[in-house]
């Protein structure tokens, strides 16, 4: 369960978002400019709040009122950006394994060709990000943050980037992960038709306040 | 032209040795210095800045004068250093290496400070995000990527250290077999009736050892940069 309750002012911008959730995909829709990736990287702890609360599944993250505020090396949330950023000066393979090697896991062979397999990237085990197409990087970023194994997923616009082709080329990966996977996402997007496909629960921002909670049919105002 | 004489390869040898060990003391310094003054604000900065470029601006013969005055066995420092831990930098080719890493530092430090500055910070925090603590990401993001940079800084030290003369020479004298390097033997053989041809042969060596190290950074960055952006 997700439970965020933050007030942010960045510059002219002020956000004040409060929603739980327990769906399994948790999206944040909502025009750019809405708040969405400053709520996102709140929960990722890369930005800190103002004022408020960020708690997973009874761990709370940031309590501002009692000073807390878990650094995001120690939040177990996974993140997957708009821009992939892959380790340039890594393989796949070395990417694949970063977040494995930082938490000192076990080397689980089982579940990095679970993952692979998922999202088709076995492929690219030896290659450097540098000569992937994006729809590649996209794949291999989400992998290498589910390997990290995260108590939660974020990912923000992970289509953003790419083109209407590519588009349709992740989002079959993503439904995939959705119902495979077993780990709680939170999905970003402006995109309306993506937002159905992959979400389970909306939070529907605008000028950084909720305006509508509730299943997918909030965004048809249904 | 004759073969270079014992006395000659004592120089070279001697100038190898101050300038390698004086790169790789203050490369660390250097790295951490770099870093410090890229992603740090803190009170103090723009001076800490100066002081770091002022053997760059400052008269060699200057730095190397405040050095045997700070250093020196009867300066504040080196008194101290001398009666309590036994360490002499003053007129030892320890002293040539220090004065050598002092006046090479701000030559070391600029390529890396650009070169941290270059990185993109989001991968950091990407890195943060799959559980890496800071010192982990600094190990594993920025110091690999900052890496041209610091080969960089190295050759461009090198360069500096092992060609350094004022401040040496100043600081440490010019003895031979213990603080005559190339520039300071060649500054003595040109003041000797017959010491033209030693002297050519000592900026053939000089000469050669530039051009080395220019090749090598140049084989360094091509490698270095492949390895961001290639297969």
């Amino acid at each position: 369960m997700l439970r965020v309750e933050v007030s942010k002012q960045l510059g002219e911008f002020s956000l004040a978002a409060a929603f739980t959730s327990e769906g399994r995909v948790t999206g944040l829709f909502g025009a750019s400019g809405a708040g969405k990736t400053s709520l996102i990287n709140m929960i990722a702890g890369l930005l800190r709040p103002d004022r408020g609360v960020i708690a997973v599944d009874g761990e709370t993250l940031d309590d501002t009122a009692a000073d807390v505020h878990v650094p995001p090396h120690r939040r177990r949330v996974g993140y997957v950006f708009q821009d992939a950023r892959l380790f340039p000066h890594l393989d796949v393979r070395q990417n694949l394994d970063y977040g494995r090697r930082m938490n000192r896991l076990p080397d689980d062979s089982a579940q990095r060709a679970r993952v692979t397999d998922l999202l088709d990237i076995g492929n690219l085990l030896d290659r450097r990000p540098g000569i992937l197409s994006g729809g590649e990087r996209q794949r291999v970023a989400l992998g290498r943050a589910l390997l990290s194994k995260p108590r939660l997923l974020l990912l923000d616009e992970p289509l953003g980037s790419l083109d209407e082709g590519r588009k349709v080329e992740i989002l079959p990966y993503l439904v995939r992960l959705r119902d495979e996977a077993n780990v709680p996402m939170v999905y970003v997007s402006h995109d309306a038709a993506e937002m159905r496909q992959v979400a389970t629960q909306i939070v529907m921002l605008r000028n950084g306040r909720v305006t509508a909670l509730g299943g997918v049919k909030v965004l048809t105002g249904g | 032209m004759s073969s270079i004489s014992p006395a000659e390869w004592t120089a070279i040898l001697l100038s190898l040795r101050v300038a390698v060990i004086a790169t790789l003391v203050a490369t660390p310094f250097g790295v951490a210095l770099a870093w410090l003054l890229a992603r740090r604000n803190f009170w103090g900065k723009s001076v800490l800045d100066a002081l770091v470029h002022l053997p760059l601006v400052l008269p060699p013969v200057v730095t190397g004068y405040l050095l045997l005055l700070t250093l020196g066995r009867r300066g504040l420092v080196g008194g101290w250093l001398a009666d309590y831990l036994g360490i002499v930098f003053a007129f030892r080719w320890t002293g040539a290496a220090l004065a050598c890493g002092v006046m090479a530092f701000p030559l070391l430090v600029r390529p890396i400070r650009l070169s941290i500055e270059a990185i993109d910070r989001r991968l950091e925090q990407a890195a943060s995000t799959l559980g890496a603590p800071p010192w982990q990401v600094f190990a594993t993001v920025t110091l690999p990527l900052a890496l041209p940079g610091i080969l960089a800084g190295m050759v461009l030290g090198f360069a500096k250290a092992i060609g350094e003369f004022g401040a040496t020479i100043t600081f440490v004298s010019n003895i031979p077999g213990e603080t005559q390097t190339i520039s300071s033997a060649i500054y003595s053989l040109i003041q000797t009736p017959d010491g033209d041809a030693a002297a050519m042969r000592l900026v053939i060596v000089s000469i050669v050892i530039a051009m080395g190290a220019l090749i090598a950074s140049e084989w360094f960055a091509r490698r270095a940069t492949k390895r961001l952006h290639g297969g």
